[in-house]
């Protein structure tokens, strides 16, 4: 190793803080059997991977890996998986006999392969820090901005391209082709409304009465019920209306009643006796 | 871009050397400068939504009302803590945290002022800054989207889940638009860091117009209007606020993601939303309005821009932008949810791709062309703009003729429907006998429902007993004592 790239005591801390917090958030990825879980343990190991970067003088990729991955990507994600249902857990039977004992023992074969590979590739590569790559006067995101736009201009073109294709691919496939016209807009509605007599809108059911419920009406001032505001398909049902008092003097004290039978003040709807 | 910047304006170099207590006392400023801001912008927004509302508003606790939030915030503290039967437990208690932390850390990279003498120690007014300055708010308000979506979904009830997808929608459509209209900003300072953009806006443009000099202003809110009307309304529906407050329409969805939520876990959603309009406001005024650097008038004034001063000048133009905010509240309706998304997709968005390859272009040109900045914006930038003025107020009157017709028409007495078509038929539809069809392809419910006899419905056929039915809670209690008798 090139002993001019020194490991800063700050890097080491921060590695052997993030790195367990970054495993554990992969193997809960694995191991939780909630699905938003699952993304929420994800998102815990996509945030350190940002604050490794950081870390390791790339604060560009860092904050792209927080802002596109984390912020963007997941969120897209959580949104499928809300849609799902906060009760759908993973079921623990297995429909495929001895699977997850496969699935263990090919996955840390997988890992140890990938692993082994990498070490043997890298191994005895010398060092040659940041600075040496980028030169020490460019800051990073410029270095990043000048591969970006130069040597790999093509690479990052046809990319762009090809999101490009994905995006508009999902809208062809979700758009609902609609005859211009056939639906009136809104304007059109409103217009069309306000030449009518009556520009307002309906009265809801239930407005002024004492029950919500669908079939109970509206009613008028007067106490009658407003046709205006029978449901749709219902037949309306007229409530039992509250005892309007319109004063004491005709209705006595109610504190009359108390501790009595006697159902004072009144039990007529509208108040008085008619 | 930086010319001549005085000497106390911080470079990226000033960063990253202070002493431990001063980095110290920046971090529990920064933290009490947003609780602060937050209490006040309680207060303020109740005062002047009042006085629009030609109100009085608050006026009870504290001088002239002015503790009103104080006192609320302390009364949600001792409320109780309610937790959800169907409450996904960990992620219903994580979500307010995750939406606060991140709006408090996003604060961190604005500067509030030049480098002052803190203590003997000269260090910049301003807790950090890095070369991806701006990003790192971004990347926090990112995260902030987390906290409103997990609370809305782990309440296990279904507006706070409906209010929670339409602010992942919202607020992931909102910040493409928001991030566009930054990039202008970034192409003209020719960096990322939050101070060395404020450096960018300290000089003025020279412009010589036919002979006749002056120094055009270097705020990037003049040099890149369109930019800075995107960020605006964007900035309005990242934050959820009226009339892009879709998330929490209380006439819609009850209070959306935090309807579970009492007590200190709905202060921290509380303290998140004021707090991230504070922030917003704080980087609208950082990236167009010129940071903490004192505005014309005053910059004549040569002590304006050193020392303490500017953090006057700063919190200033945060409590204009934050009067915006409410000013906006005070006047706007709710939009439809659809109209919201259209007009973020289809007009914020292509706006300011537009935008971002006209800047482009006009840097190039003027590099080529070897023009001042002052001058492009003048011969080049007030023509176009003037020109796209005219052809929006020509398409908007052209697009209005209908209207503006009937609207004469209806002056002059004359009451036909233009189009009696388009509304259906008056009469059957809304009749006890039912009506026959689908109405403009909304779902109907079946039309056979038959209502259950409820006991609080009038019995046409059988007369109540006398004080069997309740009618208010007094008589209930006789009622009962009837019951038991019998």
């Amino acid at each position: 190793m090139n002993p001019d790239v020194v490991i800063g005591t700050g890097e080491a801390v921060v590695f052997w803080v993030l790195g367990p917090i970054a495993l554990a958030g992969a193997l809960g990825m694995v191991l939780s059997r909630n699905a938003v879980h699952s993304a929420l343990w994800l998102v815990n190991t996509m945030l350190a991977l940002g604050v490794f970067y950081v870390v390791q003088e790339a604060p560009f990729l860092g904050a792209v890996q927080i802002i596109v991955y984390t912020g963007a990507i997941m969120i897209l994600f959580l949104f499928v998986l809300m849609l799902v249902g906060r009760d759908s857990s993973d079921s623990v039977v297995e429909t495929l006999r001895g699977q997850r004992v496969a699935a263990i023992v090919l996955g840390l074969g997988f890992a140890g392969l990938v692993g082994a590979g990498i070490a043997r590739a890298t191994q005895g590569i010398p060092v040659a820090g940041l600075a040496a790559v980028q030169g020490a006067e460019t800051s990073n995101i410029e270095a990043i901005a000048e591969v970006l736009f130069t040597r790999y201009l093509l690479a990052f073109e046809v990319t762009s391209a090809l999101l490009i294709t994905a995006a508009v691919g999902a809208m062809v496939l979700a758009h609902i082709e609609r005859e211009p016209g056939t639906r009136p807009t809104q304007k059109e509605l409103s217009r069309a409304r306000f030449l009518t007599d009556r520009p307002q809108t309906l009265p809801g059911p239930g407005v002024f009465a004492r029950g919500n419920s669908v079939a109970a009406p509206a009613l008028l001032p007067d106490g009658r019920l407003a046709e205006d505001s029978f449901a749709t398909g219902i037949e309306p049902q007229e409530v039992e209306q509250m005892p309007r008092p319109t004063g004491r003097a005709e209705l006595g004290t109610p504190d009359a009643a108390l501790g009595t039978l006697d159902p004072a003040p009144s039990d007529v709807p509208g108040g008085r006796d008619r | 871009m930086i010319l001549a910047a005085a000497a106390d304006q911080p470079t990226l170099a000033d960063f990253g050397t202070d002493v431990w207590w001063i980095v110290l006392i920046k971090v529990v400023g920064v933290f009490a400068l947003l609780v602060l801001l937050t209490l006040f912008a309680i207060v303020f927004e109740r005062k002047v939504v009042a006085r629009m509302q030609q109100r009085i508003g608050p006026n009870r606790v504290g001088p002239r009302g002015y503790l009103q939030s104080l006192a609320d915030g302390l009364k949600l503290a001792f409320k109780e803590d309610i937790m959800p039967a169907l409450a996904d437990k960990p992620v219903y208690f994580l979500a307010p945290v995750l939406a606060t932390v991140p709006a408090f850390l996003a604060f961190s990279v604005i500067p509030l002022g030049p480098v002052v003498s803190i203590f003997g120690q000269q260090t910049p007014l301003q807790l950090t800054d890095a070369p991806i300055g701006v990003l790192v708010v971004l990347a926090c308000s990112a995260m902030g989207i987390y906290g409103i979506v997990l609370g809305g979904w782990a309440s296990g009830s279904t507006y706070p889940l409906l209010g929670s997808l339409r602010s992942a929608a919202q607020m992931i459509s909102y910040e493409i638009a928001m991030g566009l209209s930054i990039v202008a900003v970034f192409l003209y300072a020719g960096s990322m860091s939050t101070s060395e953009i404020v450096a960018a806006q300290a000089d003025g443009n020279p412009v010589s117009f036919f002979g006749l000099e002056f120094t055009g202003p270097g705020w990037f809110a003049v040099l890149l209007p369109v930019s800075f009307v995107i960020y605006v309304i964007a900035v309005v529906g990242e934050t959820n606020r009226a009339p892009f407050d879709l998330p929490e329409a209380e006439s819609e969805l009850v209070g959306g993601f935090h309807t579970e939520y009492s007590s200190l876990k709905f202060a921290l959603f509380f303290l998140a939303e004021y707090i991230n309009m504070v922030t917003v406001s704080a980087l609208a005024a950082t990236l167009f309005l010129g940071g903490w650097r004192a505005p014309w008038p005053i910059s004549v004034w040569d002590g304006a821009n050193s020392g303490w001063w500017p953090l006057l000048w700063f919190f200033l133009k945060v409590v204009a932008a934050l009067f915006v905010f409410i000013w906006l509240r005070g006047t706007l309706p709710r939009l439809r949810y659809d109209q919201f998304m259209r007009f973020g997709w289809k007009v914020l968005v292509p706006t300011a791709l537009v935008w971002i390859l006209a800047v482009a272009t006009m840097r190039t040109v003027a590099r080529e062309a070897d023009l001042s900045t002052g001058q492009v914006a003048l011969f080049v930038g007030v023509p176009i703009a003037l020109l796209v003025i005219a052809v929006l107020l020509v398409a908007s009157r052209a697009s209005n003729r209908a209207t503006r017709l009937a609207a004469r028409e209806a002056a002059a007495g004359s009451n036909h429907p233009t189009e009696p078509e388009v509304l259906p038929p008056p009469g059957p539809r809304r009749g006890p006998g039912g009506p026959s069809r689908a109405e403009g392809g909304f779902p109907i419910p079946p039309m056979d429902l038959a209502v259950p006899p409820s006991p609080r419905l009038r019995r046409r056929d059988a007369v109540a007993p006398e004080g069997a039915v309740v009618g208010t809670g007094r008589r209930s209690t006789t009622t009962i004592e009837e019951d038991v008798d019998d």
